[in-house]
């Protein structure tokens, strides 16, 4: 089998490039260039398309012995996952940039281009595991576990991936990548947004959408309680970051329960308000199985490493509604509803859907 | 494997290869006193001799350096400054749309941090430049020129340009001409004297020599302001210990290839022709890009259309078959090719072109393996295109 290794750089995919070496497969590297301006993007070990990470990945295909090409994949994850991150939060939703790059660029760009020269599959170093009853699970390392950014994935994609290593902790992976002589073993782990460079969202957020100061309303009272210089810039469920001139009536903290782009509003309000217990989604994804007609009972989460909640799960055309056996606080539009079946060989995936509300 | 990238770099000769070697076991600074310093200077003037023989040049004219873009440096930013600073209103630079980065990012350099103006002069359809240009541009400012660089022979699409008529117009106007001949020495007959050009760059690993050691050519009227300042070696041009194994291998391998430029020519355009023809066979909408006869013997060079290059060198290199996209990795992107652009190809056929070249051991076998893969791999890449946004 011919496969495609995604290399970013990171100790991670470098491993994963190497297992699948180990098991046979006919590997080459490649490291997706996402970043038009590649000097803008984080340095080192933050993030993942930097030069300086382009040249781990290529010194890594190096060491395990495979070509290594860098693809260009830049106007594409210009258009369906940085200018889809602005879209989303100028109309008031909370977008997961990786998860989004995952379903457009990772498996869909990539994949597509590699099938077509000839590849079987592609390889990532994503901790999740996907075994041959083709069910996507979470990894040994629930702190790691990124099943929920590619929950997303259709049975179309999953079946041409490969995940090495969902039955590892992280901390086997680096001994790993130390043990193969893999310079990138004890690179620091990637977070935060890798298009964003200084780590200030807000701020990026503001250059591409410009100021539009607008008011701060108080839920219960209508009253205005302070000013901000852009809807866009708030999630709900915030609390941090709101400068209101005037403290509530009862003296408690107030978060934000809704960012309304029409009149530039962001409501705010005591953290009772935020509690949901029924959550509305679109565009639903059902891989674990057969798509179900009658609810079925199974555990939620609904963001990035957020809680997990018992549920029922109800698809209904394209709409899925989760009613929430206990309430969550902080539930986001644009984030992610993935249901997952409870099961001791790793929790399964069922299916995800877009959260509008 | 098919080594069909030779104009990126072509294996050392056995010749040069030796010569390396034995040098390299002896002990001496060129620029040292003694018994140990006298022998190795004496190799590097032994070799200073021969490469200005065989090309055509004083041995006082020979200025080795650590390679083709530092030559190009030296050339460019060194005849630059020395001849501002005789006269400050002195700041242009001419040079073609279609060279090298080594001078295309000097001129450059230039222009945005010496306030150098620059002339581009372009190309024609195939690569070429035409004398007229360059009579009209010097005749609007012949007084505030420096330097006029144009390249003997281009690097991507093999175009061999009329070099000495382009040196005779600089002359007429009494301007240093410049000229990148790293492609062309022991490709195309190459004689400094004759050309008439004022300098010239030739560098040792696309000729069978080492890699990392070359020279430029300069006649000895005309100045230039050193790059790298030290122990003023060379001429006071060029400092740094003269890598006296190096230069020996160079000279050696100059001196091979110049002299069995005819012959080889002869048999590595046979091949060239043989392979044009049968990729044309093979995939009969490639467009063959640059001059059809005004060309280094070994250079071909497509575009295949409905293709991304990148995709063509990833599925020609699984069936061990090396080539080039000859664009250059800007950032670590690539980019379409300066040189196809100037030419007039838009975006898509400058990202679908590849270029081939042959060399000193290429065979007709090389031709087969390519001509094996390649119809497979134009499928696959054409497929792989079509699902690209239009962008
Ligand atoms: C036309 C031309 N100029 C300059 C260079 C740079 O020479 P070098 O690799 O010796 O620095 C090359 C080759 O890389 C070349 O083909």
């Amino acid at each position: 089998m011919r496969v495609l290794a995604a290399m970013s750089g990171g100790v991670d995919s470098a491993v994963a490039a190497a297992r699948a070496v180990a098991a046979g497969y006919d590997v080459t590297g490649v490291h997706l260039a996402l970043a038009r301006n590649p000097q803008t993007y984080r340095t080192g070990a933050r993030g993942c398309c930097t030069l300086e990470d382009s040249r781990d990945a290529r010194r890594a295909a190096d060491v395990i012995g495979i070509p290594f090409y860098v693809w260009d994949m830049a106007d594409r994850f210009h258009e369906d996952v940085v200018d889809d991150f602005v879209a989303e939060y100028a109309a008031g939703r909370t977008p997961n940039p990786c998860l989004r790059c995952n379903e457009k660029i990772k498996f869909a760009a990539v994949l597509d281009r590699a099938v077509a020269l000839g590849f079987d599959a592609v390889v990532t170093g994503h901790h999740a595991r996907l075994g041959a009853d083709g069910l996507l699970r979470r990894s040994v390392d629930l702190a790691k576990d990124q099943s929920y950014v590619l929950a997303v994935l259709t049975r179309e994609q999953l079946d041409r991936s490969i995940f090495p290593l969902g039955d590892s902790t992280k901390a086997q992976v680096r001994a790993e990548a130390a043990e193969r002589g893999l310079a990138v073993a004890d690179k620091p782990d990637s977070h935060d947004i890798c298009f964003i460079a200084d780590g200030d969202t807000r701020g990026f957020l503001a250059g591409r959408l410009g100021e539009a100061p607008g008011e701060v309303v108080d839920a219960s009272t209508g009253a205005v309680v302070g000013s901000h210089s852009g809807a866009y810039a708030y999630t709900v469920g915030q609390r941090r970051g709101l400068h209101l001139d005037r403290p509530a009536p009862d003296g408690r903290p107030r978060y934000v329960l809704s960012i309304t782009p029409k009149t530039n509003t962001v409501t705010v309000g005591p953290a009772e308000a935020l509690d949901v217990s029924d959550v509305h989604a679109v565009r639903p994804v059902w891989t674990g199985g057969a798509r179900p007609d009658a609810p079925v009972e199974c555990e939620v989460q609904l963001r990035a490493h957020g809680d997990v909640v018992p549920a029922t799960v109800a698809l209904d055309g394209d709409r899925l509604h989760a009613e929430l056996r206990r309430p969550v606080r902080g539930v986001a539009a644009g984030q992610a509803v993935v249901a997952y079946r409870p099961d001791p060989a790793g929790d399964v995936v069922l299916g995800s859907a877009t959260i509008t509300g | 494997m098919a080594y069909l990238d030779h104009a990126a770099t072509t294996p050392m000769l056995d010749e040069a290869l030796e010569a390396y070697v034995a040098t390299a076991r002896e002990v001496g600074n060129a620029s040292s006193l003694h018994a140990a310093g006298r022998r190795a200077r004496r190799r590097v003037e032994e070799s200073r001799e021969q490469v200005a023989a065989v090309l055509g040049a004083r041995p006082s004219e020979v200025i080795f350096t650590g390679g083709g873009t530092e030559s190009d440096n030296l050339a460019v930013k060194g005849i630059f400054w020395a001849r501002r600073s005789a006269r400050p209103d002195r700041r242009r630079v001419v040079s073609s749309a279609v060279e090298h980065h080594a001078v295309l990012d000097a001129v450059d350099w230039l222009s945005q941090h010496e306030g150098a103006e620059v002339g581009w002069l372009p190309v024609d359809a195939v690569g070429r430049l035409d004398p007229q240009t360059l009579r009209a541009e010097l005749a609007a400012h012949a007084d505030q020129v420096a330097v006029v660089t144009a390249m003997w022979a281009n690097n991507e699409v093999g175009t061999v340009q009329p070099v000495a008529e382009l040196a005779a117009v600089a002359a007429e106007h009494g301007v240093p001409f410049h000229t990148d001949a790293i492609q062309a020495v022991g490709q195309v007959p190459v004689d400094f004297g004759a050309s008439g050009v004022a300098a010239l760059t030739v560098t040792g690993h696309k000729l069978g020599g080492p890699t990392g050691v070359g020279a430029l050519l300069l006649a000895r009227d005309v100045p230039a302001t050193p790059l790298l300042h030290g122990g003023g070696q060379e001429r006071d041009i060029r400092s740094g210990t003269l890598d006296t194994a190096g230069i020996v291998a160079f000279a050696v391998a100059v001196e091979t290839a110049v002299k069995g430029q005819q012959e080889y020519a002869a048999r590595v355009a046979a091949l060239r022709d043989d392979l044009i023809e049968r990729v044309r066979q093979a995939v009969p909408e490639v467009i063959y890009n640059g001059d059809p006869t005004d060309r280094l013997p070994g250079n071909a060079h497509f575009s295949f259309p409905g293709c991304e290059g990148d995709a063509l060198l990833l599925l020609l290199d699984a069936q061990g078959i090396a080539c080039s996209t000859g664009s250059a990795c800007s950032a670590g992107v690539a980019q379409p090719s300066h040189v196809l652009l100037a030419m007039g190809a838009d975006d898509d056929r400058a990202r679908s072109s590849l270029r081939f070249t042959l060399g000193h051991t290429s065979t007709q076998a090389d031709i087969d393996a390519l001509i094996a893969a390649l119809p497979a791999a134009v499928d696959r890449a054409r497929r792989a295109a079509a699902l690209r946004t239009p962008r």
